[in-house]
């Protein structure tokens, strides 16, 4: 499967869809809880099977789910574990090492259903682009499937029943991942981050909670679950997301209308890094990568595209090169492998 | 002597009050005293004051000896958990927990999807519970023409509730 997945060229960031220039995808997951269970923390052993076989014969009926791969997460190498993180398949937390949670995934990517992560299940769908709607009818249609044949936790008062109160009511979190290059480069992205959050939304980085916004790269997602229907939900964060796209797109122009040298000067130049390079870190890649996105969505930069770059984010994550090596790398060699790995992708046209 | 209330410091203040035909002793440290000052003159007497200290005491008591009957877990459980143990829990805490719900999402009340299994009853009637909601605030508000707006939609969403149980 992993194999399948590392050739994976159509999934979340294919850089299809629309707006994927900013918007590089949207997210949106449900939890959800099966009635006559403690919520995973406070189960059994026994427990936590009985829900993972009730998912798993559900999903067998299913026909978007069938062909679904399933995974028990106890099966898997911390590098397996770390290589489904760095592709958002999985949270932080359905890594940490624990017994009886499973993983049902889609091989297109499209969904998948983390078992006994803080609540049973974990519905998420994921898509290239900026794209809620398609998304959210999407991910409503698999839980109104999985309802026929699971008995959800639910109150007709207070909605689904969450493991932590902040989920209660809808139990849906959508989110978008933007990449603001522009509204970093001329400094006001703190003010945008803290007009989000007073609009009761949340601002991650690429992976979620406590991460740092690597590469330029943001997620915003609501806070709110409960007093909003979904629709609500995702059209107010449609609406945000399209504003900061808006000024991310102004703050782009404006820095080519002042410093078009300067700024052309420097994606060249993290052009001729990455093309260069003999040892590289994340770091430096995704800085670089991200000026690289920005010079290309200009149109200064023409003979690369996006969806090489944007597969260029994912594979050069550590789990990703060693998956892609076929074996266990130390850091130095890590830098070795990516620098390597990045001017293989980035070769020059010969025509 | 310690103080009554931090039981670190000397208790310097001491105060005698009858309370019901008792005698009361209080002995409070200087910084408590300065501390509480303010609390203490908002308060009809210091016997009151420390009376609602025992209350606190009680009713933290008695959040420690409630247990979920589905999955044993206390509120206290939660509280250091930051998770409930169980959809009953919900329940069974939720004179607690509902403030606690208001205050992260402003609200109690789910406007969200439905499973499709719940019976088309329950969804009506939790439609004309938002919308009798709704109209009680248009009327606080006095927007009458938006209430005469709800109030048409509750008689439809009646109508149509009478069409189909017949």
């Amino acid at each position: 499967m992993f194999e399948e997945l590392l050739e994976n060229k159509r999934g979340w960031l294919n850089a299809e869809g629309p707006h994927s220039d900013i918007v590089i995808s949207t997210r949106i997951r449900v939890a959800r809880n099966i009635q006559n269970y403690p919520f995973p923390w406070k189960a059994s052993l026994s427990y936590k099977e009985e829900i993972i076989s009730k998912v798993r014969e559900a999903t067998t009926k299913i026909d978007a789910m069938r062909q679904a791969s399933f995974i028990k997460m106890g099966t898997l190498s911390s590098l397996d574990k770390q290589f489904l993180l760095e592709r958002h398949l999985i949270s932080q937390e359905h890594t940490r090492s624990q017994r009886g949670k499973a993983l049902i995934l889609s091989v297109s990517e499209d969904f998948s259903v983390m078992i006994n992560e803080e609540d049973h299940l974990r519905l998420q769908v994921i898509f290239s682009g900026f794209d809620l709607q398609k998304a959210w009818s999407f991910i409503n249609q698999l839980d109104d499937e999985l309802s026929k044949y699971l008995c959800f936790s639910f109150s007709p008062e207070i909605g689904y029943l969450t493991a932590c109160p902040t989920n209660l009511g809808t139990g849906l979190r959508a989110s978008c991942m933007l990449h603001l290059p522009g509204l970093v480069l001329t400094k006001q992205i703190d003010k945008i981050l803290e007009l989000l959050a007073k609009l009761s939304f949340t601002t991650r980085g690429l992976f979620g909670e406590g991460t740092q916004a690597l590469g330029n790269f943001f997620q915003v997602s609501n806070q709110a679950t409960l007093g909003f229907s979904e629709e609500e939900i995702i059209d107010s964060l449609k609406g945000v997301v399209h504003q900061v796209r808006e000024h991310e797109l102004t703050a782009r122009n404006s820095l080519l209308k002042k410093y078009r040298r300067t700024f052309e000067d420097s994606t060249w130049r993290s052009l001729g890094i990455l093309r260069n390079c003999r040892l590289i870190s994340t770091k430096e890649a995704f800085s670089h990568l991200s000026m690289l996105c920005i010079g290309v969505d200009l149109g200064i930069i023409k003979d690369i595209s996006r969806s090489v770059i944007n597969n260029l984010f994912v594979i050069i994550q550590p789990a990703h090169l060693q998956k892609l090596e076929g074996k266990v790398l130390k850091e130095e060699d890590r830098d070795y492998i990516r620098a390597s790995v990045i001017r293989e992708k980035l070769v020059r046209n010969k025509n | 002597m310690l103080c009554d209330i931090c039981h670190k410091n000397i208790a310097t203040v001491h105060l005698t009050e009858i309370m019901d035909d008792k005698i009361m002793e209080f002995h409070i440290c200087q910084e408590c005293a300065r501390l509480k000052a303010e609390e203490l003159k908002q308060h009809l007497s210091i016997s009151e004051f420390l009376s609602n200290l025992t209350i606190q005491e009680d009713l933290d008591k008695k959040l420690k000896d409630i247990r979920c009957s589905f999955c044993g877990i206390t509120f206290y459980d939660f509280k250091k958990k930051g998770r409930l143990g169980c959809a009953n829990c919900y329940f069974t805490f939720k004179d607690q927990l509902f403030p606690i719900i208001k205050k992260v999402h402003s609200t109690t009340q789910h406007k969200g999807k439905f499973p499709p299994t719940v019976k088309e009853e329950i969804i009506v009637d939790k439609k004309l519970a938002i919308l009798r909601e709704r109209l009680k605030k248009a009327i606080q508000i006095e927007a009458y023409e938006e209430a005469a707006m709800i109030r048409d939609q509750i008689k439809e969403l009646k109508k149509k509730e009478k069409s189909e149980n017949v």
